[in-house]
This record gives C-alpha cells, sequence and structure tokens, in this order.
C-alpha cells in the first residue's frame, strides 16, 4: 500500500522554527527593556543571552525533529514566551528589590530552572518513546502521587513557609512535591479511568433528572476528595487541594461522559469548602480575605493586603501598563512569585496580561487538540488531563490574585519563580509532545 | 470520549475568559478607585519617584529635586529655604504640598494637560517623564532686602512691580525652612510640624496674602483720597479738621493721634490732612463723600475680589452699611477694615501705574525639561480704579507724605518716593500694627510696596508707621532701585 506514504504530512517543523524565533525575540526584547529601564543595559551581555535562547531554541529544534517530528509545533513557542516573559519579569525585580537594598538573584537562578526544565523535557521525549508504557505504571505513579503530596508532612523533611506546608527541604533546596504529584496523579487517573471507564458510567438512580452513577461507584471519587480535603486541612494548601480534585473531575467526566460526575463532585468540594472554612480559622480567614479583602479591618489586620497590594499594582497599569521597568511591582510582597501575574499587569498594562493569558489558552488548546487527535482512551486522558492541569492551575492562581476565587499558593505555570513548577510544567510540556507526536503522526500501514 | 474533551476546551476557555473579564474590571473599571484609594501608597511613589521640575527665581533653581537612593528617587532640596517658604511652600511626604509646591503641581510633577505633547514624544524615545520648571516674578535682591530689613519682627511685606503686577518680593514673619517638612523619615518630618504648629506666632501662616487681615490704618486714607479726587475735590480743597470731631448719633469723639492738633483753624488742605495723616479731617471726608463712596472706590483697588495669584489670597473686607460714625472710623481705616498686605501693595501700584491697576502674579513662565516655554504669564489690566490725572495727583500728595510728613524715614537720597504711614489701633492693650505703603521713583515708579509689621514689632518706644515699617519700605525700595534701576 504505498499510496499512504505519498501522502504528504506536514510535520509544522519548519513553522515551528519561525515560532519559536519569534519566542526568542520576545524573551530577548523583554530582557533588553528591563535592562534599558535599570540603566544596566550592556549589550554584549544582552548578545550572550540572546546566543543563548538561538542555541537552547535549536537544541529544542532538533531534539523534536529527531525524537518527536510529527509533535505539536505550536506548544513550545507558546511556552517559551511565556518563560522569556517571566525571566524578565524576575530579572527587573531583582533590580526593584537591589533599588530598595534587598540584594536577590531570583533571575539568574530561574534560568538555571529553566534550563534544567527544557533538559527534563527533551529527556522525555528521548525516554518515553511511546506514552502507552507509562500506562503499566499506573499504580506506581498512584503511589508516588500519594507520597509527593505526603512527604510534607513529614518531620525533618517537611517544611513550612508562609503558613503553607507544602515544601520539602532536600539538600538544603526547597521543593515543592506537590507540582510533581500532579503529574503522577494524571497519569494515575488516566490509567485507572481508562481501565474502570465502563463501570464508573453505569446508570444509577435519577434524581432531579439527572442520571446518577450507582452509589458502590463513587468510592474512588470520594477517596480524591478526602485527599484534597485533607490537603487543604493539613498542609492549608487551598490551591493543590482544589487543583487535585478538578482534575480528577474532569478527567472522570471525559473518562465517563456522564455530567452526573462533574455535579457530583463540584457539589462535594463545595460541601468540603464550607466544611473547612467554618472548622478551621486558617481556611476561613482566607475566605474572609477574599470577600471582604478592601475593608479597612480586613486589609489593616493584614489578612488581605497581598491580596489589595496586587490590586494597587495592577490597577496603576491600567489599560497600557507603566512599562517594563517603570512601575512599583517591588511593593507586592512575592511580587516575583505567587504575584507575578500583578507584576506583569502593572508592567505590561491588561494588554499584556491579555496577551499572556492567550498564550495560555494556545497551549492548553493545543493540549485538548492533542487529546482529542491520538487514539488511544489512556492518550485521551492523559493529554487531557495535563492540558486541564495546566489551565486550572493558570485559573486558580491568577484568579487567586484578581479575586475571582480566594487566594492561594500556586505558582503561575512557566512564568513565577519556582524550581519545582519549573521542572514539573517542563516535564509536562515533554509529555505532551510526545503524545502529540504520536496523534499526527500518520498510520505505519503493515504489510 | 472526544465530545467531552471538546466541552472541557470550552469550559477552559470561560475560565480563562473569566479571568480576562476579571482583570479588565481590576485594571479598567476599578482602576480609579484603586488608584486614589488612600492604601494605595503607590500612587504617592510614582508621584515622588518621577523627577519634579525646580522652582526657578532670577534664573536659579531655589527649589530641585535631587537624587537619592531610597524608595523616593528624589529628595526635594529647598535652597534659602526660610527666604522663599511663603511662595515655594513645602512639599512633604506626610504633609502634602503648600503654595506654589500645590498649585503648579501638576506642572512641576509633569501630569499637565499643557504637558501631553511632552509627555507623548517622551513615550516615543522612552525617556522617563520629567517636570516642568516653574520661574517665579520674585527678584531675589529686593525678596532678600526685605526679609533682612523686616527682621525677627512678625508682619509681612509685599513688592510688586505696578507696571506689570509682577509680585518682586513676598515676605512674611516668622518663617519656617520647607526643608524640615520634606525629609522623607516620616517621624522627622512629623516632629517638625508639630514643632512649628506648636508656635505661637504661627511661622506656617503666610500674614502677605492669608494670614489674619489687618486693619489698614491710615494707610487707608490714600483709598479716600482717590475717591476725593473723583468726586471732584483736588489737592487744595480745603475739609474740615477739628481737634475732636463729634460721632453723630453717640456721646464719642475722634481725635487725631497722639492728641494732636491738625489745624489752628480747623480747616486744612487734602493734601496737607495726607501728609500728616489727619484724622478727624479724612473721617469727615468719608461721611461726606458717603461710604458707598469710599466702598467703590476701595473695590476697584482690589477689595473683596478673591485673587489667585495663583496662591489664594484671602479677600480683604470692608464693613457693609456702617451708619455715619461707624463710616468716620472707617474712612481712616480703622472699624471694620481689613487688608492683606497685599491689597495694600496693589493700593499703591495702581496709584503708581496712573490709575491702572494690574493683575498681581507670582508665576513669570513654566518651560518644559527641554527648556521650551509651555506657559507664560502676560501680564492684565484688572481694573482703572483712578484717572491718569487724578493718580498723578494723588502721588504728588503722597511725595509730600515722604518729604515732609509722617513717612519722612522712606526717604532715599536723590529718589523722589511716594507713600502713605499707617499705626491701627488693634485693641487697649496691643501695641499698634504698622504700616507703610508707597513706590519710588515717584514719577516713573518700578517698584510699589506694602509694609506691615504687627504690634510693632521689636521697636522700642513709640510705635507708628513711619517709625517701625517706614525704614523697611525704604530698603526693600532701595534693593528694587539697585537691581531693577530707577531712572
Amino acid at each position: 500500500m504505498a499510496t499512504v506514504s505519498d501522502v504528504m504530512v506536514r510535520t509544522g517543523r519548519r513553522g515551528e522554527l519561525g515560532l519559536l524565533g519569534l519566542a526568542v525575540a520576545v524573551a530577548v526584547l523583554a530582557r533588553g527593556l528591563v535592562d534599558y529601564h535599570a540603566d544596566y543595559l550592556e549589550l554584549d551581555e544582552l548578545a550572550i543571552y540572546a546566543a543563548g535562547w538561538i542555541v537552547v531554541a535549536g537544541v529544542i529544534h532538533l531534539a523534536i525533529r529527531r525524537w518527536a517530528s510529527y509533535a505539536d509545533p505550536v506548544l513550545v513557542p507558546a511556552v517559551l514566551a511565556l518563560n522569556g516573559i517571566g525571566l524578565a519579569m524576575i530579572r527587573r525585580i531583582d533590580f526593584a528589590y537591589a533599588s530598595r537594598g534587598r540584594d536577590t538573584d531570583f533571575g539568574e537562578v530561574q534560568i538555571v530552572w529553566t534550563l534544567l526544565g527544557i533538559g527534563l523535557a527533551l529527556l522525555v521525549i528521548l525516554l518515553i518513546r511511546d506514552y502507552r508504557l507509562l500506562r503499566r505504571f499506573t499504580y506506581t505513579a498512584g503511589l508516588v502521587g500519594l507520597i509527593g503530596l505526603l512527604l510534607p508532612l513529614m518531620p525533618v523533611i517537611g517544611t513550612q513557609i508562609n503558613g503553607a506546608r507544602i515544601w520539602i527541604n532536600v539538600f538544603g533546596k526547597s521543593l515543592q512535591p506537590g507540582e510533581f504529584a500532579k503529574i503522577a496523579f494524571v497519569v494515575f487517573f488516566a490509567g485507572y479511568l481508562v481501565s474502570n471507564r465502563d463501570t464508573l458510567a453505569l446508570a444509577g438512580p435519577k434524581i432531579l433528572g439527572m442520571r446518577f452513577p450507582r452509589p458502590r461507584d463513587m468510592g474512588p471519587l470520594a477517596l480524591v476528595w478526602v485527599a484534597a480535603m485533607l490537603v487543604q486541612i493539613y498542609e492549608r494548601d487551598l490551591g493543590t487541594s482544589l487543583l487535585l480534585f478538578g482534575i480528577f473531575v474532569a478527567m472522570l467526566y471525559v473518562a465517563t461522559e456522564r455530567l452526573s460526575w462533574v455535579v457530583l463532585g463540584l457539589g462535594m468540594f463545595a460541601v468540603g469548602a464550607v466544611l473547612a472554612g467554618t472548622l478551621f480559622s486558617h481556611v476561613g480567614s482566607r475566605y474572609t480575605a477574599w470577600l471582604h479583602a478592601l475593608d479597612s479591618s480586613v486589609y489593616s489586620s493584614g489578612a488581605s493586603e497581598q491580596l489589595v497590594r496586587g490590586l494597587f499594582g495592577m490597577a496603576s497599569g491600567g489599560l497600557f501598563g507603566t512599562g517594563l521597568g517603570e512601575g512599583r511591582p517591588d511593593l507586592v510582597p512575592y511580587a516575583e512569585s505567587d504575584f507575578i501575574v500583578a507584576s506583569l499587569g502593572e508592567e505590561l498594562g491588561l494588554t499584556g496580561l491579555m496577551a499572556i493569558l492567550t498564550l495560555y489558552v494556545i497551549i492548553v488548546q493545543r493540549a485538548m487538540r492533542t487529546a482529542i487527535g491520538v487514539r488511544h482512551g489512556f492518550g485521551k486522558l492523559l493529554a487531557a488531563g495535563l492540558g486541564f492541569a495546566i489551565a486550572l492551575q493558570v485559573f486558580i492562581v491568577v484568579g487567586g490574585v484578581t479575586r475571582v476565587i480566594p487566594l492561594t499558593g500556586l505558582t503561575t505555570p512557566f512564568l513565577a519563580y519556582g524550581g519545582s513548577s519549573m521542572l514539573a510544567n517542563w516535564i509536562i510540556v515533554g509529555l505532551l509532545l510526545r503524545i502529540s507526536d504520536q496523534a499526527r503522526r500518520p498510520e505505519v500501514v503493515t504489510p | 470520549m472526544n465530545e467531552p474533551i471538546r466541552r472541557l476546551s470550552i469550559v477552559v476557555l470561560a475560565m480563562i475568559l473569566t479571568l480576562m473579564v476579571a482583570a479588565s474590571y481590576i485594571q479598567v473599571i476599578a482602576a480609579g478607585d484603586l488608584n486614589a484609594d488612600a492604601r494605595n501608597v503607590r500612587t504617592l511613589y510614582r508621584e515622588y519617584g518621577t523627577f519634579r521640575g525646580p522652582i526657578v527665581v532670577d534664573g536659579e533653581s531655589v527649589v530641585w529635586s535631587k537624587a537619592v537612593d531610597d524608595p523616593f528617587n528624589y529628595q526635594r532640596t529647598y535652597a534659602d529655604g526660610p527666604l522663599y517658604a511663603a511662595a515655594t511652600g513645602y512639599y512633604s511626604i506626610v504633609f502634602g504640598r503648600t503654595a506654589i509646591e500645590q498649585t503648579e503641581n501638576d506642572l512641576l510633577s509633569g501630569t499637565a494637560d499643557s504637558l501631553f505633547w511632552t509627555r507623548l514624544s517622551n513615550l516615543v524615545s522612552g525617556e522617563t517623564q520629567r517636570g516642568a520648571s516653574v520661574e517665579l516674578t520674585l527678584d531675589a535682591a529686593v525678596q532678600q532686602a526685605a526679609a533682612e530689613s523686616l527682621g525677627d519682627s512678625a508682619g509681612a511685606v509685599v513688592a510688586l512691580d505696578p507696571s506689570t503686577g509682577e509680585v518682586l518680593a513676598m515676605v512674611t514673619s516668622p518663617t519656617y525652612d520647607p526643608a524640615t517638612l520634606a525629609g522623607h523619615d516620616s517621624a522627622t518630618v512629623n516632629k517638625n510640624y508639630q514643632e512649628l504648629l506648636a508656635q505661637e506666632d504661627g511661622p506656617l501662616v503666610n500674614r502677605a496674602i492669608a494670614g489674619d487681615t489687618y486693619p489698614p490704618g491710615s494707610t487707608f486714607k490714600l483709598i479716600v483720597s482717590a475717591a476725593a479726587l473723583e468726586a471732584g475735590y483736588d489737592a487744595d480743597s480745603e475739609l474740615y479738621a477739628p481737634d475732636q470731631l463729634e460721632l453723630p448719633n453717640t456721646s464719642r469723639t475722634l481725635g487725631n493721634y497722639g492728641g494732636e492738633s491738625c489745624s489752628a483753624n480747623e480747616r486744612q488742605t487734602l493734601a496737607e490732612s495726607l501728609e500728616m495723616s489727619c484724622n478727624t479731617s479724612f473721617a469727615n471726608l468719608g461721611m461726606q463723600l458717603g461710604w458707598g463712596v469710599v466702598e467703590r472706590k476701595a473695590e476697584e483697588f482690589g477689595w473683596g475680589e478673591q485673587l489667585s495669584i495663583p496662591l489664594a489670597v484671602t479677600p480683604s473686607r470692608l464693613p457693609s452699611n456702617p451708619d455715619e460714625a461707624q463710616t468716620a472710623m472707617a474712612s481712616i481705616g480703622q472699624y471694620d477694615d481689613r487688608a492683606t498686605p497685599l491689597q495694600m501693595a496693589m493700593v499703591a501700584a495702581g496709584i503708581a501705574n496712573d490709575g491702572v491697576l494690574m493683575r498681581p502674579y507670582l508665576v513669570d513662565n513654566v518651560r518644559d525639561a527641554d527648556l521650551r516655554v509651555i506657559e507664560e504669564t502676560e501680564p492684565e489690566e484688572m481694573s482703572q480704579p483712578m484717572t491718569r490725572s487724578d493718580a498723578n495727583e494723588l502721588t504728588d500728595m503722597m511725595v509730600g507724605v515722604v518729604t515732609s510728613g509722617t513717612g519722612t524715614a522712606a526717604q532715599i537720597p536723590g529718589v523722589e518716593v511716594a507713600g502713605k504711614t499707617g499705626t491701627a489701633e488693634t485693641g487697649t492693650d496691643e501695641r499698634p500694627h504698622t504700616w507703610f505703603v508707597g513706590f519710588a521713583p515717584a514719577d516713573n515708579p518700578v517698584v510699589a510696596v506694602a509694609v506691615l509689621v504687627e504690634n510693632g514689632g521689636s521697636t522700642q518706644g513709640e510705635v507708628t508707621g513711619g517709625r517701625v515699617a517706614a525704614p523697611i519700605a525704604r530698603a526693600v525700595m532701595e534693593a528694587a532701585l539697585a537691581s531693577r534701576g530707577g531712572s
């Protein structure tokens, strides 16, 4: 059947190279602006930076050509653009802190994390030649995820930073195992759901015109719910709790095609959230800070100070922003990590923020596109789950900063300062590259 | 599974759209409120963090922003702070702004509408926003002379260029140093401010334009004289000048300063009356002219007007519908007459400028950071309270005051000085406020001046305008003549 090989399947690699050039230009230009406004612009240093980006983009391009030649061509450029903007903004905040006598090197450390992250993504497409391999590790992944989630609660290595116990100390470095647990759970959910979707989709009682699953099948959902509640209560991490539960419910819906699971899941989470809010003061105060952020009593108690300062920052940016290096993002605590979105909103304005959110839309839509294109149920669930994980994380962080939901401590993927998040999200990119490669690769016809 | 994935991607899109809506709300719709929020230090920092334009006197910056290494980036710096405080005001992170720092704030900070094109070109060229420089009309030499001659006495001096209305000197005493309020350590600034507030003599008050208004005393006789000249009197018109003037419908009488007699035969010319500052003749003249005539003349000279130079000037006041006895008292600048030193300088300036009163102003021009003039104050006629011939006649009478009357202490060798003294009773126990208003040279004036010394100042012994205020006015006029040339 020689006709099949005659059909030209566009790999999109050349287009990807063009987009990579664009992403590199954004990253270098952003850094140039930051340096210029900090009166620090040295062209040879910027040239080295640009050269570094070109080499990195080139390596990525060649690696994808070699090991995943049919991979989605838009994904990496979009991620790289976000990463470049993040690096520039973090460097800019270093300058802002320096002008106030606080010496930080977040920008340089983040470059190292970025390179490590890209390396991990490439390692993923090099080592995992077929994503279906992961299905074998379904329950291992579940266990790894659970351990990752529980590690911060362990004595000695677990540390509490800023009220949330989501960190572990490894060789003097703080890591957020929850970021990696997220990936493990998506793999576990995908493997588990693809095997059990038929049972879970069985019809149960009909309530209010909607067919609900059989009560005896609700075990897994209940289990994940309990885990999410425990995270929220003991690790004081509303974000991770919401993230994991949300991913599970979304994947459950994709697997079973039953909306009733979503209704059930959202209902359970709402009950849990209200319950936690009433029973535990640290959860309750988060809600108060969210609902009454601008009240002077709440503000002066410090509960909503960070949130409101972020709002002030974004407001001062307005439509077009103050310009990179021209605002005062350093007036918001954690401007380089949790509140980098407020920093970007201040200096790049609503226009810049819209562009950034659009990049996320592109990344997530490519993941969804991959899920639709891939042929196996496990791959569909994996790609949709990973894509949704990024989307939900963005929603939780940016929604927290913009007061759509209560503020939590998650990091903005690819933008915020933080090693764990950078590594984990690049691993997701690697996985999506691999799945999309297999999704778009023309069927090899066996004679 | 494709259908739920498609639905999920729509949900994802909706989630991010929600974020976009929320961001739009914060950055556009609610931005105004958030930026105006008192807790938002960002607005403050931004304002203080941009280069604020200097305030210039005679081509030299007396106030400027110096780059410093702290969160505010710039430190407002005041050279000769106490000397120019009345005009410049202060610029404080704790207490805001006053005087020129306040009224010209949008120009100094660079946010004024008139700086739009400058800002636009800065945006294109990537330069940071810089405020405009504001050049004052003050003459450094005149200002310096006024402050030195007034010394420690509480009071004020205002000097005007009669032909333009430019404020050449505006001094108030006691004064303060704006630098003590411009620091970036709010505790120190707070302490300094409280100390200034606690001082009884009110160093933060600008007595020249916005302090308590003062009874003008005998200097008000210039207004009555001007009204009389308009009503057909001339310098030689004979007035009734008794030793004691009976005040109608009262049992009281009005005498002259120190119980002196104005004239042996109770008759005296208008010129003689002004020269020796006779009370009874002017009180009687006021009653004969009628209060309405005097009041209108005063209003033509600026009484009751809400001036902005652009510092807000407290309007000078007159009694409304006084009876005859009150008219008599008001005609010699007592009773409910009140005036700012600026108002009295305007009276001198109006007479000096051939009867045409120019609107006083303190800001000469405003230049953007590239030294392009973006605003320039054009001299403007405010009113014409006197005809040229009446003004010249009154000038001659005022020359008489200085050459042979109560104002001899204001004489300047080789220069004809016109003036009028004033000694205003303020109460039974207090020493009187002393005034001198005048201009020089009489035939072609370059400076008109008003001096007020509260309660006689530090002068010992007899307290009169001629003794206390006239020498100060002379020093100011001498400085102006030296600096601006008196031909």
